[in-house]
This record gives C-alpha cells, structure tokens and sequence, in this order.
C-alpha cells in the first residue's frame, strides 16, 4: 500500500487538516479544544500524538476518525471533506476505511473473541463463512489461536486488547486510530502490543495513528505530534526534530 | 442481515431470562385473556343457537301481567284451561298449546330428597318443549282428566333420587301427593339461561291444582306455531284474543304477554356477544399495559449497554442498523409474548370450556390478530427506545461508565 502512495504523488494525501478548529459551546462558555491544526498524513506512517490532558489531542482524534466534525478549516480524508458528510457517509467511511483501537478495549462484553473479531464484517456484510475464516486468520496473526472461544472477562488485558487489534485489522482498514493502546496494560504487555503494532505497521504496511503520554510507547512510531493548547507544538521524525 | 440480529436478539434475551420473562409477562397475560375470552365467549354463543335449535320451532310464550319487570299489579287476573282451548279454537295458526303452572317443591324417595321444579301441564308440554320420553309413557286421558297421582321425571331428578336408575312405576312423595313414576324424559341439557331443564318433575295439571295449588289459575301458555306460519301473526292474533277475553276497553294496556322465544334468545345471543367484546377490549388494554412494560425493559436495556451501542456506532454501524437491532429485539420479545400467550389461552380455553360446560369452539382469526398485535405492541414501544440507541452519540456512548 505504502508503495503504491509514493508512486502517485499526485493522488491526494491520506489525511489533510487545514485550519481544522474545534469550539464546544457558545459565548462566554465557548472552549476552543483545537486553534487551528494543519496536519498532513500519508500512507504507511506511524504516527504518535502526545500531549498533556486538555491539549486537544483527544478532539483531534475524533475529528480524524470521522467521530466528530471540525468546527472551522477542512478534514480532507482521502480527498473527501468529511465536514461535509452527513452522520451516515461518515459511519460508512468509518465502516469501510478505519479501525479503532482504545484505552479500555472495548470489546463486547459476554461475547467470544472470535465473534468480536467477526463484528465490523457483519456490518460489512462479508458472508457467515469468509467472516469466519477472516476473523480466524487475524486473531493468529495478533497471537491468539487457541482463545477464540474465550470471552473479555477470560482474558487478560494484554489478550483483550490483541482481540481489539484484531477486530480494528480484519477488515484491511486505509488507517488504524489507537487511543491509548496500551494505557491500561503493565510495561511488559506495552511492549508486546507495541511490537504489534510496529510490525503491522511494517507488514502489511497499515497506517496507524497513536495517542499516547509514554515517551518509550511513543519511540516505536515512525513520527511523533506533540500538542499544546489545541495547537500543534511539534512535529518530528523519529527523534529528529523538523 | 436480518436473521442475523434475530439471532442476536434471540441471544440478548436468552441472557436476562427472568427479566425477559417478567418484561413479557404482560403481554402473555393479555394475548391469553383476549382468546381465551373470546373463545369462551363464541363457545357460549354457539350453545345459544344450539339452543335456540332445539327449542322446537317457533314457540311463544304467554303470561298473565304487564310485561318483564318491575311495576306488575299484583290483582292481574290469572289463566283458565279455557284460554287455552280458546287459543286453539280460535287461532288458526297454532300447533299446540300447553297450559303450565309450576312451583319448586321437595321430592322425597325413601331417604333420598331433591328439589325441584314441579310442572302441571298435560301431553301437549312435551310437543311444545320438544321432548321426548325415553321410558315409559305419556300421560293417559284419563289420567289428565281425573288427575290421577302420576308424574313423569326428569333425567337429573332421576339420577338424584334413584341414583341413576330408572325404575318406572316405584312412588315419589311431593309434599302431600304421592305419585307413581310412570316415564323418564329423554335429557335436554341446560337452556339459555343457564338452568337445568333435567330438573324437573311433571304431573297433570288437574292434578297439579287439586293437589298442589288448590286453584284453577294456570301460569302461563307455552305454545308452538305451525311451522311455516308466520310467528308475529300468531302472536298478533293471541293478543286480540286475550283482550277480548279479558275484557280490556282499547284504552287498557295489556295486562298479559306474549312472547317469542326466538327473540329473548336472540337477545341473549346479543348479551353474550357483547359481554365477550367488551372483556376482550379490557383484556386488549392488558396488551397495551404490557406494552409499556417492554418499552420500560428496552429503555433500560439501551442505557445498559451504551458502550456496546457506542462500538458498535464507532465500528461503523449506521444508525438505521443499531435501530433495527433494537427494535427487533422489542419485536423478538413481544412476540415471544404473544406465542406464549397463545399456548397458555388454548390450554385455558379447552381447560375452561369443560369446566363451564360450553362447547370448545377455537377462532382462528383472533389467535392470528393477537399475535400480529402482540409483534405490533413491539414495533411501537420498541421504536422509541431503539430510536433513543440509534442516536446516542458514539464519542459519549464510548466514554459511558
């Protein structure tokens, strides 16, 4: 996928943010989460945003998975203006293009980890058997052949969060957004979905976008976005500054 | 896509049995009450046409007083035999007439007693009743002209006096009259209103007024129109008879009745109709109840599982496919209701039809329109709750504790 981005410079960026504003309320009420972002992302990088709690890195998260819609300047996702979409199409482009990943898993609770796999095929309207040969395959390639028929609560915080991944990965998404991946786990098990992570990145080349405070969790993207005051403070390449 | 958030439902309510169950329940209740009520209540009405069936044809009924009811003078005068021969005389149309009187009196068999409806009349009773005998004989002429101390039973006096067996020519003592058993009438079963017309014990009139009533007044005519003969001619007829014998200016009410059968039973049937739509309409108001109680559930059951319906909005579920699951699992459950709803009426109206003694007469319509009206019960307190899921935004939804 990364290949084929570099040989067409002139298709339009993954994700382009221009100005991109964000203001919850009104009048004297009003809080500008984000002032003005201009952020460009291409295919097969790794991207991790950082920042302190109210820098806006949250807000921008949504904004950029389609959740939530900028108040000023344009999200350009794949050349479309996702301002522009309304709540379906932006559901549809969600359901077709991104994966998510979050802090606290967010699998179905009751329900095996193969059928949570399974779920965003269902909406995808992939066949019973092809869902399940799918769901299959990318719950060995996170390291969980052997648990499909567990549930959440079977299963520890490292393996919970490995079904998440899987479930974000089985439909081949454009981007992988990952909240805080691995804001719940002990070091060990950051490392481990980290490595992950890193080596879906690499094959089969899955852009991810990653928020996270952890400086080491930050070290294993290619890039890193620090954000301050709904601003963009910095934005380098691995360790290099820009 | 369909038969996939069936089963999903199917298994969202699989997992709360005893809140499902409980959710339902109303609908259970109302679906059961609005058959089982209606099937009764068809039951009861085919048993009055059944009835009127065999109530022998056109037969009408003549009583001293104004009419039914209340404001009766008490010195109206009272029938002779002769009225009755008149009416035959002088009204072409009838079949037959019988003159009635009766009273409720002790009959005593050696220890056994029962009491029941003591009936003078003479042969003409049975033809107008239609009844036959099984054993034995009618009365003799002279037997009703001298009247003789002879009586002809009914099946349930039988069956409690002689426990069942019937022995023609043994003695029953009715306060001071002992009479001889000279037949059995053939059983008939209940009538309209519901009274048994086994339980009855008849003797001739004659001797019904020398030795029961000591007077010559006679209660009332039961009388039977040739058939093919208009009924409200008749009845026309008897009523200008009776003035004249009666000796009313055209000023006076009638101070007598005539009444057609047909039409206290048609009456009857209209009651019982009536009666069965309106406990249906309170029965159909335990859906509507019930249905309130499912919309409860769901809400409930949305803002229990906010975060499921927040990933499911996240993974890209459209609103429209979070409405559907929610309101197909309203549907799945008020329909579970309704079918559970069907067993326990069909199993209650069989149980019920025996116990009231009416025929078992199933409507197959009004189990299909409960069941449809059980899934639409669902579809309109479902949408609300499901619309309140489909909605919810996916950000917040996610960020429910």
């Amino acid at each position: 996928m990364s290949m084929m981005a570099i040989n067409h410079t002139d298709n339009p960026p993954l994700i382009e943010l221009q100005g991109v504003t964000k203001v919850y309320g009104t009048g004297q009420a009003a809080m500008h989460a984000l002032r003005g972002i201009d952020l460009r992302i291409d295919e097969g990088e790794f991207v991790a945003v950082m920042g302190p709690s109210g820098s806006g890195k949250s807000t921008c998260m949504n904004i950029l998975g389609c959740l939530d819609t900028p108040t000023g300047g344009a999200y350009h996702f794949k050349g479309i203006e996702v301002g522009k979409l309304t709540r379906t199409q932006r559901t549809r482009l969600r359901r077709f293009y991104l994966g998510f990943v979050f802090q606290g898993y967010n699998l179905l609770n009751r329900t095996s980890a193969l059928e949570n796999v399974e779920l965003p095929l269902i909406y995808r309207r992939v066949p019973a058997s092809v869902r399940r040969a799918r769901a299959l395959k990318t719950l060995e390639t996170v390291g969980l052949t052997g648990w499909e028929s567990h549930t959440p609560s079977e299963l520890s915080g490292g393996q919970q969060q490995r079904v998440a991944i899987a479930r974000a990965i089985v439909t081949e998404p454009a981007v992988l957004f990952a909240d805080e991946p691995t804001g719940n786990l002990d070091t060990a098990r950051s490392r481990e979905i980290m490595d992950l992570l890193s080596g879906l990145n690499q094959d089969p080349g899955i852009t991810i976008v990653m928020v996270t405070h952890e400086q080491d969790m930050a070290a294993y993207a290619k890039r890193i976005v620090h954000f301050l005051d709904g601003l963009v403070a910095l934005d380098k390449q691995n360790g290099r500054a820009t | 896509m369909l038969w996939t958030t069936i089963l999903l439902a199917l298994r969202e309510i699989k997992r709360n049995v005893m809140r499902s169950f409980l959710t339902i329940l109303g609908i259970v209740i109302g679906v059961g009450a609005v058959i089982t009520l209606v099937t009764i209540g068809g039951g009861a009405t085919a048993q009055v046409q059944q009835q009127i069936a065999s109530m022998g044809s056109n037969v009408l009924i003549v009583t001293p007083g104004k009419r039914l009811g209340p404001g009766q003078s008490s010195n109206t005068p009272l029938f002779k035999v002769s009225d009755a021969e008149a009416i035959l005389r002088q009204v072409t149309s009838i079949a037959a007439v019988a003159p009635v009187s009766s009273q409720s009196i002790q009959a005593v068999l050696g220890n056994e007693n029962w009491s029941t409806s003591v009936t003078g009349s003479d042969n003409e009773f049975f033809r107008v009743t239609n009844r036959s005998i099984r054993t034995g004989r009618q009365f003799s002429d002279s037997e009703l002209r001298g009247g003789a101390a002879v009586c002809i039973v009914g099946e349930t006096v039988c069956k409690k006096l002689f426990g069942g067996q019937a022995s023609l020519g043994g003695n029953i003592r009715l306060e001071k009259l002992s009479c001889q058993v000279i037949g059995i009438l053939e059983a008939k079963g209940q009538n309209t209103m519901g009274m048994d017309q086994d339980d009855i014990v008849v003797i001739p009139l004659r001797t019904y007024q020398r030795r029961i009533s000591g007077n010559q007044d006679v209660a009332r005519f039961q009388i039977s129109v040739q058939q093919g003969a208009s009924t409200e001619k008749a009845q026309q007829d008897i009523r200008l008879l009776m003035r004249e014998r009666r000796h009313l200016s055209p000023s006076d009410d009638d101070n007598f009745n005539v009444m057609d059968m047909k039409e206290i039973a048609n009456m009857l049937t209209g009651t019982t109709q009536l009666l069965t739509a309106l406990l249906s309409a309170v029965a159909a108001v335990s859906l509507l109840v019930g249905g309130i109680g499912i919309m409860n559930i769901m809400l409930v059951s949305v803002t229990e599982r906010t975060r499921e319906i927040g990933i499911r909005l996240a993974i890209g579920a459209l609103e429209s496919e979070v409405l559907m699951q929610f309101l197909v699992e309203a549907v799945v459950l008020s329909s579970l209701g309704g079918l559970i709803g069907i067993v326990a009426a069909l199993a209650g109206s069989v149980w019920l039809a025996s116990v009231l003694r009416v025929p078992f007469v199933l409507n197959a319509g009004i189990v299909v329109i409960a069941f449809l009206f059980s899934a639409a019960v669902g579809v309109i307190f479902g949408y609300f709750p499901a619309l309140k899921a489909a909605r919810l935004d996916p950000i917040e939804a996610l960020r429910y504790e």
